[in-house]
């Protein structure tokens, strides 16, 4: 369990109390998003993704299985996220706890709900052979606020997919097909203050956790309570309307550098 | 499988176009990541590994402590995108097997004396694998120790040799390693040329293994010289140093 | 030191012999010879050869202040977290306090910030600290910042200078950890133009002339809050 000094939590409230944050931003504010696509050779996609000085990469990989019996139409999509060592001196080696595989399903969520990957276009046989579509997200660097860099990065690393089709013998390559993805973001609660995009020294000090993912159209895609502090409902409406305003100003940041 | 695939051509360049002593690309950046006490970038021809150390610190749980000097955990991890079908998530016996023998290898160069009771991790991750994962996780491992100010007797360093088509090449590329007929990744200490790591597979005769064995040695020079000025560099233009 | 002196050194550098010098902090002996045993700076003064580390965990010296945060109360004593390879422990004894057995969760617990003293380390690094000597205590309020412990000796400059420039133009309290933990206290905007002070100090490149350069800075700023 992570030592927070006592005092760290105390300065951090009474910045707040002023308007401050300790990184020096708004409160509705997010930190640098750097977008880095095409990463890992052996990949089918991939991109890192930096936020402040948090670090995601994910990999796409891809191969032919069979489908699930009820959808025998429809590619298949699993996420896996691993909380390795390398990332923080707080995480520690072995299968994925619970904190991984809440990563994992959040992000997974956001892109399957919302149909980002058009899988009814991934089958090769009904109800035989189907396209599986792998998305491995790998944390290189925690500095908090996980679910939108690793959200971000997922979809950063579809977008520049391409299908395997040659290497499996099934035809020529071509890139996955996709539909516009609804981005994440996510808020924290500590006192009664409520701060977008969390650095570690914030989230550390969180009660309360909500991620947002919403789409082109400003509906609402996905969403994630975490953490076991409470929202009062005007808090979840104020938490809405900067994901959606943030939302928008990461989408553009992701086509420009994605090229889509 | 017999593949009929030539792996030295008649002008006696390899299939990347490579001579028979020539090492592949290597670009080393140390300090890259923000929470580790110290971290290494590192690409070597296809592979790409990047390592952060964590330590000295308290070893968890106790009873893995020794009393008298810090334990070296080297965990090297393969992503699951990393190679061409996916990997399954988290340790097999193979990652454990060379976890293992990189966690000696260190051992023996870090100065563990000094750190009772603690342990200094070594995380290596391989992002793109092609041939000699082993060797660039443990070169950038150095790197990665030393940018974390981890006192040790030297910056270990890592190289392979092998052979294909009946001749000892160095540092053997993707189809040679797949294609070849031996492949031996050693550590040494550069300062003193002590061995620290060493394995071989395939077939040799004392004879090659000899020349293999030199040729390792000479490689694992060229990288050391790669290693010192990464560090330097980083550093020099920190401190504002000429 | 000037600044042409300053010459980086890796672990496995030869820096000298043991015939005309004496092996110091950082390096080890082999064969007669003097190698670096460390990424650091090169020091030579008197007969000693050093490497003054530029990464790395605190190494604690006895006298040394430190800032902890305690990990863990236990019956005797806590153990506390002073950024060095293990956690060091303070004994039920060396706090200012009566405390009955079993009591020690009521004065310290985890999370709890304090100011020490490094009294004793053993042969196998065990460290021990007190809280009985002057201007120690619980930390109440402020902040704590983390920098390499071996930017320390410049953060508080030649006996202390660096500091008082500090408070000469920003009130405020100021404790500096050898640890590289560094307490600041006052108001929110005192605190943090302390941090961007105390942050430019340890990035900057160049010692030679800095309390100088600093100063300026500290002056320009005060001219402009007024």
């Amino acid at each position: 369990m992570t030592l927070v000094p006592i005092i760290k939590r105390d300065y951090i409230c009474k910045l707040a109390t002023e308007g401050k944050r300790i990184d020096g931003r708004k409160f509705d504010e997010h930190r640098k998003i750097e977008i880095e696509t095409n990463v890992v050779n052996k990949a089918e996609g991939s991109a890192r993704v930096k936020i402040g000085n948090t670090q995601v990469l994910v990999g796409i990989k891809m191969a032919v299985g069979e489908p699930y019996s009820d959808s025998p139409e429809s590619g298949v999509l699993t996420t896996a996220a691993e909380l390795i060592p390398l990332a923080s001196p707080d995480f520690e080696a072995g299968p994925p706890r619970e904190n991984a595989i809440e990563l994992a399903r959040v992000v997974d969520r956001g892109v399957r709900e919302s149909e980002v990957v058009e899988l009814d276009k991934l089958c090769l046989e009904p109800g035989e052979k189907v396209w599986i579509v792998f998305i491995d997200i790998h944390i290189l660097d925690y500095d908090g606020n996980l679910f939108d860099a690793a959200s971000l990065a997922s979809l950063a690393a579809l977008s520049t997919a391409t299908v395997p089709a040659a290497r499996f013998e099934v035809g020529e390559d071509y890139p996955l097909p996709l539909k516009d993805p609804p981005i994440s973001c996510t808020s924290v609660k500590f006192g009664n203050f409520v701060v977008m995009d969390p650095s570690l020294d914030e989230e550390e000090i969180a009660d309360a956790r909500l991620t947002v993912a919403t789409d082109k159209n400003g509906d609402i895609r996905a969403m994630q309570k975490g953490l076991n502090g409470s929202f009062t409902r005007e808090e979840i409406q104020k938490v809405i309307k900067v994901s959606l305003d943030n939302g928008r100003e990461i989408r553009k940041q992701l086509s420009e550098s994605t090229g889509k | 499988m017999k593949v009929d695939i030539k792996l030295i051509d008649d002008n006696g360049k390899r299939l990347d176009g490579r001579s028979t002593e020539e090492l592949r690309k290597i670009k080393i950046e140390a300090g890259v990541l923000h929470r580790a006490d110290g971290s290494c970038y590192l690409e070597w021809g296809g592979n790409k590994v990047l390592v952060a150390v964590y330590g000295p610190r308290e070893a968890i749980p106790r009873h893995t402590q020794n009393p008298l000097r810090a334990i070296v955990n080297a965990r090297y991890n393969m992503a699951a995108f990393s190679v061409e079908d996916r990997k399954r998530p988290g340790p097999d016996r193979r990652s454990r097997e060379i976890s293992k023998v990189i966690s000696e290898a260190l051992e023996k160069i870090v100065l563990t004396e000094q750190f009772p009771r603690s342990a200094i991790d070594v995380n290596i991750e391989v992002l793109d694998a092609e041939a000699g994962t082993r060797c660039a996780g443990l070169t950038a491992a150095g790197v990665a120790l030393a940018d974390a100010g981890i006192p040790m007797k030297d910056i270990p360093v890592a190289c392979a040799a092998g052979k294909i088509a009946g001749q000892v090449v160095m540092d053997l590329g993707k189809e040679e390693d797949n294609f070849g007929d031996a492949d031996l990744p050693i550590a040494i200490s550069p300062r003193t040329n002590e061995i620290l790591l060493l394995q071989m597979d395939g077939h040799l005769t004392l004879e090659e293994f000899n020349r293999a064995l030199d040729l390792a040695i000479k490689g694992c020079h060229t990288v050391s010289e790669i290693q010192k000025k990464t560090i330097l560099d980083k550093y020099q233009s920190v401190e504002g140093v000429e | 030191m000037s600044n042409e002196e300053r010459k980086i050194v890796l672990p496995s550098q030869v820096l000298g012999d043991t015939k005309s010098n004496r092996a110091g902090r950082g390096t080890f002996i082999e064969d007669g010879r003097i190698i670096s045993g460390k990424l650091g700076i090169l020091n030579a003064n008197s007969n000693y050869i050093n490497v003054i580390p530029l990464k790395g965990r605190y190494e604690p010296t006895v006298d040394d202040f430190v800032i902890g945060v305690v990990e863990e109360a236990l019956s005797a004593g806590w153990l506390v977290d002073i950024n060095a390879p293990s956690p060091a422990f303070l004994h039920v004894n060396e706090v200012p306090w009566d405390i009955e057995f079993g009591d020690t969760e009521k004065y310290l617990n985890r999370g709890d910030s304090i100011m020490a003293k490094v009294t004793q380390i053993d042969e196998l690094k065990k460290f021990q600290i007190t809280l009985k000597d002057r201007n120690l205590y619980k930390i109440k309020g402020g902040h704590i910042i983390e920098v390499e412990p071996s930017r320390v000796p410049r953060i508080i400059g030649k006996k202390g200078s660096m500091i008082a420039l500090i408070k000469k133009y920003i009130r405020c309290r100021i404790f500096v950890g050898q640890n590289g933990k560094i307490w600041v206290d006052g108001d929110t905007e005192s605190i943090e133009r302390v941090l961007q002070t105390i942050y430019k100090i340890e990035s900057e490149a160049i010692t030679f002339g800095l309390t100088n350069r600093i100063e300026e800075l500290l002056k320009k700023d005060a001219k402009d809050v007024r």
